[in-house]
């Protein structure tokens, strides 16, 4: 094999891989940018990629599973926000209780499911002219999931509505100082259900481009972990949407790597590379002066209650 | 203070132990009654399934030791966690350091040629340094480099999981074994003994429960408890007190990861005798242990009781896979739904309900009382 | 507790209302019900004569009332521009910023309140962000102003600018609401004043028909202005040394910036200066909190440069933090625990790994008793405690170790005139027994009061040392702005 197609093949697989990791990063980009830490990634991730699978193979419709998978993703976030938010309960234990629910429910519901393979995924798409570029065109613009190129443009989207309109404005501000935030009147308690809600949305997503795109299939486990990537990534994208797609992308990369190096190192260590390679990511980000850059919402992870400083 | 009808309902700034159990108590039984809308949706009457569970747990000699057995590396994990969590460290990792423990016991086992019992303590003193080992680094990565703990944790629970993997496919896959992915069986002088007529390993037991004086000694009469207990009220208070940060989360970690691992060897030693496969090993007692030592608020003698309570959810479990035949994954369900009502509860413990007097004007809440 | 108690407040157009009390006076719960933050139990509150309900401070908003507090209620990490837009309805979606920026230019010019709406507010000084408060307030059409204690965090100089904008926001036709305890400042500016006590309004009365004298009597409730007694100072040997000291801010930058000075024995040494000029930073570095990058700390004739807190204090440096229930101590745990937070590793309280907890019993019973610390029990979690109490289980445990040195930071800060006379007394009673006290405020009577020497300190530098008898307010302020600059002392 000649480097260029295997450098074809690793970038190509690469966007495939990140995929759920982008979705699943901006999704919590935007619930931590309103001060809320959601651990339960995934677990809606699982949940998302069963119901997506249920739903598409029962229907036929891929793209309604993936639709469903989103407002199941989004309801259990909800559940997190209701915690959290109203009860103001400990948003790591919450999340992690989503995550351990999450999990045994999938497996629970999903057990009659396992080992199918769907009738109907979701296709790719190659883009007509762009994918005839050489080597670029078929690294990038061949045979990748509509998902994919969602995503991307779901980043820039994203990064616009937080950095250059009124909401985003809001968010960030609720993030930092929920206490300044009501005093102008912003219901800090809407805007963090909301993002909780949205993040839980794309979470969702992400699970289900996992059973109806990448693998067309049901295994009960199957994020392996991506949810827990996902909320290093993160970090790591220290909480800029744009700064998530390399992220994720650097990190699909390293996923699929761990297939591709088989031939010459043991599976398992292979397959440790990612989690490995997250705690160095964020091992050097706290490294000296790297971290003032890396500032994470002032108010990340308090409760915020009225006429409390 | 507000009125509700004819009650009063007051703030309150601590809670009573009274109310702290009574609510607890309560949220169980509610996730447990939740719990009863999934057996009726997988068309088992809800009634049909606690009564098989009841009988086969706590109902019969047998569940009781099976109660007792699956508690055992709850117990350990769960009065390691408390430590931990006293000191505000996140660690989500006892999985990890439960099969890290479970690693070197399992390397002591097959390749120190120690006699009798010396082996047995050898695989005790491995394993716990190893978990303490595997526990120090998060706080190592949290103290000097600000890596969350929550995440290198978790992290590394895959990255041990993998290790153990390759360990069982690669260097200790087992002569004997053929096919399939264990290490050979330990000696018999590497197997833990049983109470008689159970599959209860004892001396886990005996090291779990002693361990649970222990780190309630140790929080409540030692420098180091003193100060594990102000680092989780308040890194800056500690700071300003001359207290090392590092030293303190290093020595609770290395402490909450060894016992964790003691949990691994008991596991290894006294159930598998051979090192397999993580997910048969452990089966999430890592993550469970959080539960327990949430619920026993971060007493490790009430962590004793509450791996009790989720020894008895794990055996349910294998009752309800036998009994009725549904996937084992219920258990998950049940600790996630218990925890969610745990957490959604917490308020409650806080507001003191009362009658209120007749005639007493309503005054409605004044605002300063609030702050 | 009660905290306002039938208040009446009547404002007119185009006036400036001072709020005059001590702390705990009642006044900026006063405030923050008129800026719907709390609701009163009974009352209400008529503006231009109709009775109006105030739920949030959105209400208030909406009312045409604005309120700066006195700790700025700003998002630090953003800008300017992006704070004054935060909840702001009318502007558009889509860049929201542009529009804003270019309306904050045209208010600063009215006004005379210059800030460039692109900085990041945390890169700002106080005043700064004193005036984009302001402006965010005018911005959502304020018509009714209240600023609580605006004064506390600027230079003399400073004020006057902001009198300056005051006057010209009147002759606007706004309502100026200036909540203080500073009779000077009431004198300069207002034109009506309102005088609370314990929960109380007292009385409303005109600045032109009164004097400083009476508002001082309406305000304390009794005729003396509390003096209290001092020694004579006795300079002996060195309590503390430092040289050519610098040090880094949490953002890295110099705060500390080539600081000398000298306490001597029985000598309390103020520092006076407008707050973020370093005293933090310099208070931190020499207990240990913070790493000194250049120069000495001699503490008691030992060097203590960059040795760890623990150092400082078992070498006999007592810190009164400035931040107590976030430092001083750990709320959750108990008051016997809390009063050895920094002897616990030391005999008695401690005997190998172990601690002594008939020792530590025994301590806490003898300082609860001798500081008179109310508290429900010994067992029970510091939070439970008052401001006061708290301020005094600090000093039991601070002190109780026979200092040589005492640093206190804003020891009063807050605290009722009960427990600040206290406090002060015991800071006085450690001078009379040979300590040497670092005593650094914001509260420049305060200083003024207590000081044997003042040291001014502006942007991380000292700008001179001077004998307290000698000191006059308006030298003092030159060198708190950064105007003047005395020889250094030998």
């Amino acid at each position: 094999m000649d480097w260029q197609s295997w450098l074809i093949g690793t970038v190509s697989r690469a966007l495939a891989f990140g995929t759920p990791l982008l979705w699943g990063t901006l999704g919590e980009i935007y619930t931590e940018r309103a001060g809320v830490v959601n651990l339960g990634v995934e677990g809606m991730m699982i949940l998302g990629a069963f119901s997506a699978f249920a739903v598409a193979q029962t229907t036929g419709h891929p793209g309604l599973g993936v639709l469903i998978a989103a407002v199941v993703g989004g309801a259990a976030a909800v559940l997190h926000a209701f915690l959290t938010v109203t009860l103001r309960a400990n948003q790591y234990v919450s999340g992690l209780a989503l995550s351990l629910f999450g999990l045994g429910l999938a497996g629970l519901l999903g057990r009659g499911w396992e080992g199918i393979p769907l009738r109907q995924p979701l296709p790719n798409v190659t883009i007509p002219g762009l994918s005839r570029i050489p080597v670029l065109g078929p690294m990038l613009f061949q045979g990748q999931s509509v998902l994919t190129y969602a995503g991307l443009f779901l980043a820039v989207v994203l990064w616009v509505l937080l950095y250059r309109t009124r909401w985003g404005i809001s968010v960030r501000s609720v993030g930092e100082s929920p206490s300044t935030a009501d005093a102008l009147g912003v219901n800090v308690f809407l805007v963090r259900y909301l993002c909780v809600g949205f993040g839980g949305l794309l979470a969702g997503v992400a699970g289900g481009f996992l059973s109806v795109a990448y693998r067309p299939a049901w295994t009960e486990g199957m994020t392996a972990g991506m949810g827990w990537i996902v909320i290093a990534l993160t970090i790591f994208a220290a909480w800029d949407p744009l700064q998530a797609v390399w992220g994720a992308f650097l990190f699909g990369g390293l996923y699929h790597l761990s297939f591709r190096l088989q031939e010459f190192v043991a599976p398992e260590l292979l397959k440790l590379m990612p989690y490995a390679f997250a705690i160095l990511v964020l091992a050097l980000t706290g490294l000296g002066k790297a971290r003032r850059r890396w500032g994470a919402p002032g108010a990340l992870g308090l409760p915020y209650t009225r006429g409390e400083r | 203070m507000r009125r509700v009808g004819p009650l009063l309902v007051e703030r309150r700034i601590t809670p009573p132990r009274s109310a702290v159990i009574g609510v607890s108590a309560l949220a169980v039984v509610i996730a447990l009654l939740v719990a009863a809308i999934i057996f009726w949706g997988y068309g088992v009457s809800p009634w049909q399934a606690y009564a098989a569970i009841a009988r086969g747990t706590v109902g019969s000699r047998d569940g009781i030791n099976e109660i007792l057995r699956r508690s055992l590396p709850l117990i350990l994990c769960g009065v390691g966690l408390t430590l931990a969590f006293r000191a505000q460290f996140w660690n989500i990792g006892a999985e990890g350091q439960l099969l890290a423990g479970a690693v070197a016991a399992t390397g002591v086992a097959l390749f120190a040629p120690l006699p009798g019992p010396w082996l047995l303590l050898a695989m005790f003193a491995a394993g716990f340094l190893a978990g303490g080992a595997w526990g120090i680094v998060p706080a190592l990565l949290r103290a000097k480099l600000h890596v969350n703990e929550v995440i290198s944790t978790l992290m590394m629970n895959y990255i041990m999981i993998y290790i153990v993997e390759w360990l069982i496919h690669g260097p200790w896959k087992g002569a004997t074994m053929r096919g399939f992915a264990y290490s050979d069986f330990f000696p018999a002088a590497a197997r833990l003994p049983w109470i008689p007529g159970s599959r209860v390993h004892w001396p886990t037991l005996v090291i779990g429960v002693a361990a649970a004086v222990a780190v309630a000694l140790i929080l409540a009469r030692t420098r180091l408890g003193y100060e594990i207990r102000v680092v989780g009220q308040s890194t800056d208070a500690a700071r300003y007190a001359g207290i090392d940060f590092l030293r303190v989360i290093a020595w609770a970690m290395f402490l909450s990861g060894g016992l964790a691992a003691l949990a691994g060897v008991g596991e290894v030693a006294g159930v598998h005798f051979r090192l397999r496969s993580p997910t048969h090993i452990s089966m999430g007692y890592g993550y469970t242990a959080i539960i327990v030592a949430w619920l026993a608020r971060g007493s490790p003698l009430a962590a004793v009781f509450t791996a009790l309570l989720f020894g008895l959810i794990f055996a349910a479990g294998d009752v309800i896979k036998v009994a009725l035949r549904m996937p084992f994954q219920i258990t998950g369900v049940f600790n996630g739904l218990i925890l969610f009502f745990l957490i959604g509860s917490e308020m409650l413990m806080y507001w003191r309900v009362r009658l209120a007097p007749k005639g007493e004007r309503w005054t409605g809440r004044a605002g300063s009382s609030e702050r | 507790m009660l905290a306002n108690d039938r208040v009446t407040l009547e404002l007119r157009a185009g006036e400036v209302h001072a709020l005059l009390g001590e702390n705990g006076a009642g006044k900026t719960t006063l405030m923050n019900i008129l800026y719907g933050l709390y609701r009163p139990d009974s009352g209400e509150i008529l503006i231009r004569g109709v009775p109006t309900q105030i739920h949030s401070p959105r209400d208030a908003i909406a009312h045409g009332i604005g309120m700066v507090h006195q700790h700025f209620k700003l998002v630090f990490p953003h800008t300017v521009a992006e704070n004054v837009a935060l909840g702001l309805k009318r502007t558009p979606f889509w860049a929201p910023i542009r529009v804003v920026e270019r309306k904050l230019r045209e208010l600063s010019e009215r006004y005379g309140l210059p800030v460039d709406p692109g900085s990041r507010v945390w890169e700002l000084s106080a005043g700064e962000q004193q005036r984009v408060e302001i402006l965010k307030a005018l911005y959502r059409g304020a018509e009714i102003l209240i600023l609580d204690e605006p004064t506390s965090v600027l230079t003399p100089q400073e004020a006057t600018e902001l009198f300056k904008v005051l006057l010209r926001m009147k002759a606007e036709g706004h309502v100026v609401v200036f909540i203080t305890h500073k009779l000077g400042e009431v004198m300069e500016v207002a034109d009506r004043v309102t005088v609370m006590r314990r929960g109380r309004a007292v009385g409303t009365v005109a600045v032109a028909g009164t004097d400083k004298a009476e508002l001082a009597r309406m305000m304390v409730g009794r005729e003396v202005v509390f003096r209290l007694s001092k020694g004579k100072c006795m300079p002996g040997e060195e309590a503390l040394l430092v040289q050519d000291l610098w040090a880094r801010n949490d953002r890295g930058l110099h705060a500390v910036r080539g600081v000398s000075l000298r306490v001597c024995r029985g000598e309390i040494l103020g520092i006076a200066g407008v707050a973020g000029n370093g005293q933090r930073e310099l208070v931190e570095t020499i207990t240990g909190l913070r790493r000194a990058e250049r120069g000495r700390v001699v503490v008691l004739g030992r060097d203590l440069t960059n040795r760890s807190a623990r150092a400082v204090a078992d070498v006999g440096v007592a810190h009164i933090p400035e931040e107590r229930l976030r430092m001083g101590i750990v709320p959750g745990m108990a008051v016997e625990d809390n009063l050895i937070l920094k002897r616990h590793h030391r005999p008695p309280f401690s005997w190998g790994p172990f601690l002594r907890l008939r020792e530590v019993r025994r301590f806490a019973q003898e300082s609860i008793v001798g500081y008179d610390i109310m508290t429900p029990a010994a067992r029970a979690p510091a939070k439970l405690l008052s401001g006061g109490n708290i301020q005094k289980l600090i000093l039991a445990r601070e002190l109780s170790g026979e200092p040589g040195l005492i640093v206190a930071a804003h020891p009063t800060y807050g605290l009722d005139v009960g427990a600040t006379e206290q406090v002060r007394r015991y800071l006085l009673g450690g001078r009379e027994k040979g300590v040497g006290v670092l005593l650094v405020s914001e509260d420049l009577e305060e200083i003024m009061e207590l000081s044997d020497r003042i040291a001014v300190m502006f942007r991380g530098e000292i700008m001179g040392v001077v004998p307290a008898a000698e000191a006059n307010l308006e030298e003092i302020g030159l060198m708190m702005a950064g105007e003047r600059r005395l020889a250094p002392q030998p």
